[in-house]
């Protein structure tokens, strides 16, 4: 039964990757990775990681994805401009290089064969991460939210319009 | 019980994807949508690790690749509305002025 959620999900996550960098129009792809990422939260909850599955869905796909579709929509592109493309050659290297990185990792971790164990208590509950993110990750808690800020004002300075 | 390799092999596909994606597009917003996917495949290998070792460090650090994420989406769509202004295109190989 976990073994073919476990494939359901997988499935629906390579194949909406696989969309997302085979759409023409960006926004098909935008969509798209909301897909994977609705396959990702159902991965997380197979592995017991309720909350981030949760704040997958939410942050992810309710913010940040959110953020892309708007950028998108505001852009008004053009469809398509493919037009000439000076690297065209990158395709024809990149696709073989990339399939060979792809066997050199499934070579590496391929017959890891290590069990998954089964947590007999749920690990990633809001209060574990909560009670680990407040005390042994303190620190990089607060780091984090001056990087939000810095990259607050980045967007602001960058999107400006110039005088 | 599923083994931890199916989750590597699953998430080395999903950055493989990711990182064909990055070679062969040239909308500089699917090249951050083509990072984005990276990204995911690094939280899943996390995540089963974590699972697999039964400690939580792994779940947190999960949130700060979507923090980090998140910034990343911020500035990087700042700079395609900025770079869409002035030059009315977001293929990558039009603004080369940082090329040589």
């Amino acid at each position: 039964m976990i073994e073919l959620l476990f494939f359901l999900f997988s499935a629906i996550a390579l194949g909406a990757a696989i969309n997302v960098i085979v759409q023409k129009h960006v926004l098909y792809g935008a969509l798209s990775f909301i897909v994977l990422l609705v396959a990702m939260s159902g991965l997380f909850i197979l592995l017991e990681a309720d909350f981030l599955a949760v704040i997958n869905v939410i942050v992810y796909a309710g913010a940040i994805m959110v953020l892309f579709v708007f950028v998108i929509m505001l852009l008004n592109l053009p469809s398509d401009e493919d037009g000439r493309d000076r690297l065209r050659w990158l395709k024809f290297l990149g696709i073989p290089m990339g399939l060979f990185l792809l066997f050199m990792i499934v070579a590496t971790v391929g017959h890891a064969g290590l069990d998954v164990v089964a947590g007999r208590q749920i690990i990633g509950s809001p209060e574990a991460i909560g009670r680990s993110l407040f005390t042994d990750f303190l620190l990089p808690f607060e780091v984090t939210s001056l990087l939000i800020l810095i990259a607050l004002m980045g967007a602001v300075v960058f999107a400006k319009k110039d005088q | 019980m599923i083994p931890l390799n199916w989750y590597l092999i699953l998430s080395a596909f999903l950055f493989i994807i990711g990182v064909l994606g990055f070679f062969v597009k040239r909308n500089i917003i699917a090249l951050l949508l083509s990072v984005e996917v990276m990204l995911n495949a690094v939280n899943l290998t996390f995540v089963a690790f974590s699972s697999k070792n039964g400690q939580i460090s792994g779940q947190i650090f999960v949130f700060f690749v979507l923090v980090v994420a998140a910034a990343e989406a911020a500035v990087g769509l700042a700079l395609v509305i900025a770079m869409f202004r002035n030059r009315e295109t977001l293929n990558v190989d039009r603004s080369n002025l940082l090329k040589w």
